[in-house]
């Protein structure tokens, strides 16, 4: 079909439309409760993070690329990879996921004119801009930042193991994410319970609001008892509460309890986002719908529960837990990942795979993700994982998993990039991007499963020539120079898109959600129409009505598309069905 | 609706999965994948572990990576105007692959439980005593006797660690010795934060966790000298913690001993 960057005549009428009143430039930037201005407020600073934790990485790998190497002291080292590893996890792939896409993307895929709590939307990303800040400013303090690993193992976390202000602002810094996150979980919830548009019942809504509805309950579970936790680590640390401590009747273990009953959900908090992206994404580009829609549902609900049961699976190593337990719990997750794969791969099955760069990265994704899913269904075996614990092996599985989510994250920034600033990416420099990356991340941590198994252990700024590690950490830190230049293309591409652009059109991929059916960017409060929601495609019925309506009766005359190609003109019948009723209407 | 090619590749998987079954108990020893087959027994029944899970692994890995290149391949755009048929779902199918691997997690999970209960077993009587001390940033290794009297002590030296981590094998760091075929019980704790007792050979580790001591056995199998690090990050001198372990047959273990319990009480 013949994709036009202007919109037809017809998408200029209608009511009159709420003109956004405020300021404009900075001071939007700053004031602003539009969850689309906020949304790519999230997503800048999300991906400053990103470059800052990314060179930290740089880093690292050059201090491992030789033995006995001095480029960085103990304690410099020390401090890279907490605040690589804290900056990665707490300030960039959550955020960009639960603050940056899915704060811009949700109430469009919903057909809300907003998120529910615009206010506090705001104080959320105020929130995440504070703490992330004053995590960094930890490196201007007299003691440096942070160096307790981003775990902060109790004792070592106390005031004397770990002096100083940089720890303590890492402490602040993540109790006020925490709440960010927090509010941002409330938000999203909220608004896809109560802000869907008329028709759009739970079961029509995009995998991607599905998984960001799951993700927020589980933000819910998680980070409570995580900013908890850090409150009673701050008071150890100066109230001499002894929590955590041995002398005092304190146990250390706790803080392990506490922090991997959040940091497991994390991990899908983190996870579950991206699967939602690389679901909607494939389907799109397979000119086909979702394979096994509801058991994809299913699947991130069961993989949300289990989740919040298999902590202790990164405590197998301390004697203390019950390890058949968590040990069955790790394995069944396998189960519901293992749907989702066969039903990514069943939406390409007989498909009509189309490789444009969101696409390339989703099937990176699954390359890489399920790497990291195989060496974890290993992990989850407490002798296994006695044998691996605390090595690279880990490292390995842990990046091979997040590097898949990142690829997801750059599907996102992909195929939502249009969306948001009513400009295309080139596709040439996108796939230059997507190769290093998917090479790079390979080179860089697959020889780390091999170090692991040699013995590396994880966490250490050097290591002897004698011990035989040199020649795959120089692979290794080769391949992080990949990693360098696949993010450098991604940034030059943003940049050849500000200075000439190519206009994107409302749908440049044929999409079939509802973000699509506004203009690009879309208009303050998002829609000037919603079209009938009549399945999980609305936009895809409206484009393709020969292909036919999958559920539910065909769409009742009052819609204009031409079949065959061309335009499709949307037409009002939000008031025309018994679905002018539904409680979701926002003009209700 | 029905997925033919799915389910075909499904039949070839099992065939595959039998068959390399039917290789792996026909062969007298296991792949490693990079791994080490174990100097202990209890290393030795973790790799075993090991090698069935990654076989397994690879295969289930390598089947769906074929799913994906054929999908990808087999049904890659060729007319940008073509529709494909819109099937969204296959409930036979959808069950199959719940199904299939909820079993491959029950018998991993079996044969995990079997051989965690091995490795973890306590002897009895242990021929062998050490307390483990783990310390920032070193070692002591204390022989107890049957009383829980110590008999004689190996320990890091305690003067400021060297700037860059050497050989862990060498002279500068504690070496403890123990008796080849005998079973050492090892009881492990932490002076001050959690650290990593890690012997890479053996195919273990365990924290040493402040207020908690840990027990558990080595049985080692082979003689030699194997590096140990510690595994769980403990602050500035985390890489510097390095000890190493020899393994010798019992009766020059009982000569090591009473030498070092000899020097022991002479210092």
């Amino acid at each position: 079909m013949t994709l036009v960057a202007e919109r037809p005549a017809v998408f200029e009428e209608g009511p009159p439309h709420e003109h956004e009143a405020g300021p404009s430039g900075f001071l939007k930037w700053v004031t602003s409760t539009d969850h689309k201005v906020i949304g790519k407020n999230y997503t800048v600073t999300a991906l400053i993070f990103f470059l800052m934790a990314g060179a930290m990485a740089l880093l690292i790998r050059a201090q491992l690329a030789n033995p006995d190497s001095t480029l960085l002291s103990q304690h410099t080292y020390n401090e890279m990879f907490t605040m690589h590893g804290s900056l990665m996890i707490y300030l960039f792939v959550g955020p960009v996921a639960f603050g940056g896409l899915a704060n811009y993307i949700v109430p469009l895929q919903i057909g809300a004119p907003d998120m529910a709590f615009p206010r506090l939307n705001a104080l959320s990303y105020w929130l995440y801009l504070g703490g992330g800040s004053l995590m960094m400013m930890g490196f201007l303090t007299t003691g440096s930042a942070a160096d307790f690993g981003w775990v902060a193992y109790a004792p070592l976390s106390n005031s004397i193991n770990t002096p100083g202000a940089g720890p303590d602002l890492w402490i602040v810094a993540l109790i006020l994410t925490g709440f960010s996150a927090i509010f941002t979980g409330v938000n999203l919830v909220t608004t896809i319970y109560y802000l869907r548009a008329p028709g759009m019942t739970m079961f029509r809504m995009p995998i991607f609001t599905w998984n960001m509805l799951v993700t927020g309950i589980l933000i819910l579970i998680a980070f409570p008892v995580f900013t908890s936790a850090l409150v009673l680590l701050w008071c150890d640390r100066h109230l001499g509460a002894h929590i955590f401590e041995v002398s005092g009747g304190g146990v250390p273990v706790l803080w392990q309890d506490l922090f991997w009953f959040f940091g497991h959900p994390e991990v899908y908090i983190l996870a579950l986002p991206f699967f939602g992206i690389v679901t909607d994404v494939i389907a799109v580009f397979s000119r086909k719908p979702i394979f096994g829609y509801r058991g994809m549902i299913f699947a991130t609900i069961s993989i949300a529960a289990l989740s919040t049961s298999v902590w202790a699976h990164h405590m197998f190593t301390t004697g203390v837990v019950l390890l058949p337990f968590f040990s069955l719990m790790s394995y069944l997750i396998a189960v519901p990942t293992g749907i989702k794969f066969f039903n990514w791969i069943g939406t390409m099955w007989r498909g009509s795979v189309k490789f444009d760069t969101p696409m390339l990265f989703c099937i990176g994704f699954l390359a890489t993700f399920l790497i990291g899913g195989v060496s974890g269904i290993l992990l989850a075996s407490p002798p296994v994982d006695f044998a691996t614990h605390d090595t690279y092996f880990v490292v390995a599985h842990f990046h091979s998993v997040v590097m898949a989510l990142v690829m997801g994250a750059f599907a996102g920034f992909f195929y939502w990039y249009p969306k948001m600033t009513g400009r295309m990416l080139r596709e040439g420099l996108g796939k230059a991007s997507f190769w290093l990356m998917f090479i790079g991340t390979n080179v860089t941590f697959d020889p780390q499963y091999l170090l692991g198994l040699k013995g590396m252990p994880r966490r250490i700024a050097e290591y002897a020539a004698s011990d035989g590690f040199t020649t795959l950490n120089r692979i290794s830190s080769a391949g992080a120079v990949l990693l360098f230049l696949a993010v450098l293309f991604f940034l030059i591409n943003v940049v050849v898109s500000y200075l000439k652009p190519i206009p994107a059109g409302d749908n440049p991929w044929d999409a079939f959600t509802l973000e699509w059916a506004t203009t690009s960017p879309p208009p303050h409060h998002n829609f000037l129409r919603i079209p009938p929601v009549r399945s999980t495609r609305p936009v895809w019925d409206y484009n393709h009505p020969e292909s036919g309506i999958l559920e539910h009766a065909k769409p009742r005359s009052g819609l204009v598309a031409s079949a065959g190609g061309g335009t499709v003109l949307l037409q009002d019948v939000r008031l025309d069905g018994p679905d002018a009723s539904d409680p979701g209407d926002p003009d209700r | 609706m029905g997925i033919p090619g799915v389910v075909k590749l499904r039949r070839n998987a099992r065939f595959l999965l039998l068959s390399a079954l039917a290789l792996g108990l026909g062969g007298c020893s296991l792949p490693t994948f990079g791994a080490f087959r174990g100097a202990t027994s209890q290393g030795q029944t973790e790799f075993k572990l090991w090698s069935w899970m990654t076989i397994a692994g690879l295969i289930v890995a390598v089947i769906v990576w074929g799913l994906i290149l054929w999908a990808v391949i087999a049904y890659r755009r060729r007319d940008p105007d073509r529709i494909p048929r819109q099937f969204h779902d296959n409930l036979p199918v959808e069950i199959i692959y719940t199904a299939i691997p909820l079993i491959i997690v029950g018998v991993i999970f079996f044969y995990t439980v079997k051989a965690e209960n091995k490795i973890d077993a306590l002897a009895p009587h242990p021929a062998v005593t050490i307390k483990v001390t783990g310390f920032q940033w070193g070692w002591s290794f204390s022989y107890l006797n049957s009383a829980g009297k110590q008999i004689a002590l190996v320990e890091t030296s305690q003067s400021r660690p060297p700037v860059l981590a050497g050989n862990p094998t060498s002279a500068e760091y504690p070496q403890f010795v123990l008796p080849l075929g005998e079973t050492t019980q090892i009881v492990l704790v932490s002076a001050d934060v959690v650290h990593g007792f890690y012997i890479p050979a053996f195919n273990f580790s365990r924290y040493a966790l402040p207020g908690v001591t840990n027990n558990f056995d080595f049985t080692p199998v082979r003689t030699g000298v194997f590096a140990g690090h510690c595994a769980q990050y403990c602050g500035l001198y985390h890489a510097e913690m390095l000890f190493s372990v020899r393994v010798v047959k019992p009766g020059a273990f009982q000569a090591w001993l009473s030498s070092e319990s000899a020097a022991g009480l002479a210092a």
